[in-house]
């Protein structure tokens, strides 16, 4: 068989756990850590005669990601059982949303900073709130096959973000997520901490493969818990390949078979079939007799909307705009989050000159927290302490190298940018001094002098590390000019 | 008189005036308990000593002049499916055999605020399901009037005990008419309140939306008391309503005024009997010489009210059931002999070859939740369960449970046109008297067609209450019920006392053996 085009789509279903000091339906604290089953109580261990009381937190943290997806937010909303068996879901059944989520039809834009994509909205079928299972763990020490089981996640509150089979790319599901994870971080609704948990990802993936008999769908796979970025793309990659060499096997379209759940084992690389939970087939879905229905007014929904923070999509946009940084830089800007935005804000505003004030934070501050392990709190350099030094770099008065000489020794000794260059002897050399040694380098190498009459003035550039020996303050720009000064006027 | 046989509102005023201890009281039921209960098999846990020492707690802040609550020192028997803290609440279910629950239900928690003696825990059908008491995983209660009868059910204990004069008051659930009918059965007065006046918070769930907690006793200012201390909204539930709660007690005994009664013409139809009907009819005639005018009405709705409840019902109980899987709490089959069995299940198939029946072999997880259910519930509770999970089953859904809410909201638009109309419906709380044990043991239907009258007023969400209104010839008690608007209570109550003032069907008890 040949080898056709094909087509990855990729649908991406999120589940993220919400900053709110309690469970979704009782009181008990939701911090990450504690030993097992000491955050819980007769509500969320499911214990006879308890019920569940939603919390008003939880919602509104789910109404403000809701809104910020472009969502529709209807005004009724109810809670539904979603029934199975495990034991790490002690009622039997989850409390989720059903048929009547608390948003839907929204999207989500993404982009590539390097432009490898065209930037395109996602769509959000729906997001609604549900609580978290406990964890299962499998303790096999001393040859026995135990499992234990913690409580303490049972009840947390989430929110699950469906797409549309909008991507078509990994690139473009990265993007998808990198995107989605920056907008819950800004209007703080979850830590979106992958290693911990709060943030959840399973794939829906299938192919349509261009072949001769017209456009073919293979069965749709749910890959489940990919909770990285390198987890996501290596799986969908993978994902791609073996529906496509499945296809080429066996000829099993969409039409062929069910959606199948696979699970992600990096080691090998490779996807697996998992087994189906019990009864999976059929959740008996059915309205939560416990809890009353949530109304939400429309005129709630626009006090929200006028309360949300600026979104990263707007905050690159206006830095674009006003402060002239590249596509790049603002992507890199936004993504460190609204102290480093703000931080360079101040930092630009101060110097009067944006791009350069961005190649300063985005290269040398970020170097130094990543290299110090810092918050930007911790940083040493107010931003109007590194706007003075941006300032002096703008004018031309310091060249680049220089400058970060300067700025390392401002992280070091917290000077301010006129002590540094004092203490490192940084002054300006005056006219009359630069002319006596370029007047002698010249003369030291008449070469180039004759390779500039001859035409080639990127010759002087060798001249440059001579001059600065003789005077390490020498500016390159001035020693370059006057060198070509002297030998247009003649060096004698 | 004996203090068994004196009324609550004679028992507070001694208590409260001193001439009486609650610690008197108390020993006085619990003697009785010891005398009556090898027989009638009410409770399921009595604890004397702790029912004593609370009465004693309470006697002696009496005694120092302290404040005491509204129940101040009166013996309380509570259904075995409302938690309390400490103590066994087994739901008449052998799979909560040794289940004791963390925290008190919060109608136990007013109780005992209310300085309520918790005498004991009374007998039910197993997790409420059943009309007789006799689906209880542990024993059957007898009815006191004709120890060969069933008391009705599910709260069969609270009111044979009340009837046996083994407590004075009792708290049970009503999830269909299981507090009216047994209190019909065994001649007592017992009332559902609205959906919503009363927490659900720590009632063991049977069907969520049409369980409430209510009172039984002797008598409609009996039950007022004790819902002034059961009513009003509990931010532990969410569907408990905010509305305020009258003092049931204090108006309990002011007459209404140009009542107007509705007769439901649909419930007077073959199938009642005989006795029953010319009681109830007796019974309309004593409030129209009080002053009512009465008022036939059609609910062309009740008749879906049995089909409508038993899909309802157990669909919510399949799901709220789920949770006795084995894994947390309550009974566990034997896992090593669970294990071995399976183990020596699978060698078989292997000999035998049959990979077909090998693939679909439990996993040890699944082999638990199996056995632990098949051992730990009774055959109704299964039979519902089953029902339930079919109803709520992918492609049935549609046809079964949601057809069933949409009738549901016909059903309390007939009530809502019928309260237009009138103040209270009233008729028979059930189509027959107390039948023996074991007559409908084997027929379920007939069993279920027992909620003819009552499981209209849980679906919709209305109160009710049931109160003697005769005898038939063999000597057993009638119950006359009357429904009211949502949260009319205090007026329910002051009707249903307007009619025990006129009679005296309330004070009869059965002969003390």
């Amino acid at each position: 068989m040949s080898d056709f085009k094909y087509d990855l789509i990729i649908g991406l279903e999120t589940h993220v756990q919400l900053l709110t000091k309690s469970k979704l339906f009782c009181g008990c604290s939701t911090k990450f850590g504690a030993a097992p089953n000491t955050q819980t109580c007769p509500v969320c261990t499911g214990m006879p005669g308890s019920l569940p009381v939603m919390n008003r937190q939880a919602f509104a943290l789910g109404l403000k990601t809701a809104i910020a997806l472009n969502c529709e937010i209807p005004e009724f909303t109810k809670w539904d059982r979603k029934n199975y068996y495990y034991p790490d879901l002690p009622k039997g059944y989850q409390i989720s949303q059903y048929d009547l989520p608390m948003s839907q039809r929204g999207w989500l834009e993404i982009h590539d900073p390097k432009g490898e994509f065209e930037p395109k909205r996602v769509g959000i079928i729906r997001a609604h709130l549900e609580e978290d299972a406990g964890k299962s763990l499998h303790d096999e020490a001393a040859g026995k096959s135990d499992t234990r089981i913690d409580l303490n996640r049972t009840g947390t509150a989430l929110l699950e973000i469906v797409s549309e089979p909008d991507m078509r790319s990994t690139k473009e599901a990265r993007a998808y997520v990198t995107e989605l994870r920056l907008l819950l971080l800004y209007l703080g609704v979850s830590d979106c901490n992958m290693q911990e948990g709060s943030l959840r990802i399973d794939a829906n993936v299938n192919l349509h493969i261009h072949a001769p008999q017209g456009k073919v769908a293979t069965p749709i796979v749910e890959i489940k818990n990919l909770n990285s970025f390198r987890f996501l793309e290596r799986a969908l990659a993978y994902e791609a390949q073996r529906q496509y060499a499945a296809w080429q096997e066996t000829g099993k379209t969409i039409k062929d078979a069910p959606k199948q759940t696979r699970g992600w084992d990096d080691a090998k690389g490779m996807t697996f079939a998992q087994r189906e939970k019990e009864e999976s087939s059929d959740y008996r879905y059915f309205p939560d007799p416990d809890l009353v229905p949530v109304i939400t007014p429309r005129a709630e929904v626009e006090k929200v909307r006028g309360e949300l923070c600026e979104l990263p999509a707007a905050i690159r946009h206006r830095l674009e705009l006003s402060y002239g940084v590249t596509t790049y830089d603002s992507d890199v800007l936004v993504g460190q989050g609204r102290g480093l935005v703000d931080y360079y804000e101040q930092v630009a505003r101060a110097a009067g000159d944006g791009k350069k004030a961005a190649n300063w934070v985005t290269q040398e501050v970020l170097r130094v927290l990543n290299e110090q392990s810092i918050p930007l709190e911790k940083f040493p350099l107010a931003p109007g302490t590194l706007a003075e030094l941006v300032k002096v770099v703008v004018a031309g008065e310091l060249e680049v190298t220089r400058a970060k000489e300067v700025f390392n020794d401002m992280v070091a000794t917290r000077r301010s940018a006129s002590d540094s260059m004092k203490s490192l002897g940084i002054e300006k050399v005056d006219e009359s001094a630069l002319v006596a040694i370029c007047r002698e380098v010249l003369l030291a190498n008449p070469k180039v002098v004759a390779d500039v009459k001859g035409g080639k003035q990127q010759a002087v550039g060798s001249l440059i590390g001579q001059a600065k020996k003789k005077n390490p303050n020498a500016n390159p720009n001035d020693v370059r000019r006057i060198c070509l000064e002297l030998i247009e006027k003649g060096l004698e | 008189m004996s203090l068994i046989q004196t009324s609550t509102t004679e028992l507070l005023r001694d208590l409260s005036a001193r001439k009486i201890s609650s610690v008197e009281l108390t020993r006085a039921y619990l003697d009785q308990i010891a005398a009556r209960d090898g027989q009638i098999k009410a409770f399921l846990h009595v604890d004397p000593d702790r029912a004593l020492a609370q009465a004693k707690a309470i006697d002696e802040r009496r005694g120092r002049g302290e404040a005491v609550g509204k129940l101040g020192g009166l013996p309380v028997a509570i259904k075995d499916v409302i938690c309390t803290k400490g103590q066994r609440t087994t739901c008449g279910s052998k799979m909560l055999e040794n289940f004791v629950p963390p925290y008190d239900a919060t109608v136990v928690e007013k109780l005992k605020a209310a300085d309520a003696v918790l005498i004991g825990k009374t007998n039910m059908d197993e997790f409420a399901m059943g009309g007789s008491t006799e689906n209880s995983a542990y024993f059957k209660t007898r009815n006191p009037w004709d120890t060969e009868r069933v008391p009705g059910g599910s709260s069969g204990g609270a009111a044979a005990c009340v009837a046996a004069s083994m407590a004075p008051l009792s708290i049970g659930t009503d999830t269909g008419g299981s507090i009216r009918q047994p209190a019909a059965f065994c001649g007592v007065t017992g009332l559902k309140p609205t959906y919503g006046r009363v927490s659900r918070y720590g009632l063991v769930a049977f069907a969520s939306s049409l369980d409430q907690i209510g009172p039984l006793g002797a008598t409609a200012e009996d039950c007022a008391l004790v819902l002034e201390v059961l009513a009003g909204h509990d931010s532990r539930d969410s569907t408990s309503a905010d509305v305020p709660v009258p003092s049931y007690s204090a108006t309990v005994n002011q007459p209404l005024k140009g009542l107007k009664l509705g007769i439901v013409k649909e419930f007077f139809v073959s199938g009642l009997d005989g006795e029953i009907e010319a009681a109830v009819r007796e019974a309309v005639k004593v409030y129209e010489k009080l002053g009512a005018t009465v008022h036939e009405l059609s609910m062309p709705h009740s008749k879906y009210g049995i089909a409508v409840y038993y899909i309802i019902a157990p669909s919510e109980a399949s799901s709220n059931l789920a949770r006795y899987d084995g894994a947390h709490y309550g009974y566990r089959c034997d896992e090593k002999q669970m294990l071995a069995d399976l183990a020596a299940e699978e060698q078989r198939l292997q000999a035998a070859g049959n990979k077909k029946k090998l693939a679909d072999l439990d996993t040890p997880l699944i082999r638990m939740y199996r056995q632990t259910r098949a051992e730990g519930f009774g055959p109704e509770v299964k039979r519902r369960i089953m029902l339930g999970t079919y109803t709520l089953s992918a492609g049935y859904y549609d046809a079964y449970y949601l057809k069933a809410l949409k009738v549901r909201r016909l059903i309390r638009g007939d009530y809502d046109a019928a309260f237009g109309q009138v103040d209270f419906i009233i008729g028979p709380t059930t189509p027959s008297p107390a039948f023996k044990i074991g007559e409908k043991t084997d027929d379920p239907l007939s069993m279920y067609l027992e909620d003819l009258y009552t499981v209209t007023t849980n679906l919709a969400g209305i109160g009710g209450i049931s109160i003697p209104c005769g005898m038939t010839q063999s000597g057993l008690p009638i119950g006359l019920q009357l429904q009211c608007r949502p949260f009319d209570e205090e007026r329910l109550l002051q009707a249903a006392a307007m009619f025990q003032r006129q009679t005296d069907w309330h004070t009869r008890r059965p002969a003390l053996s």
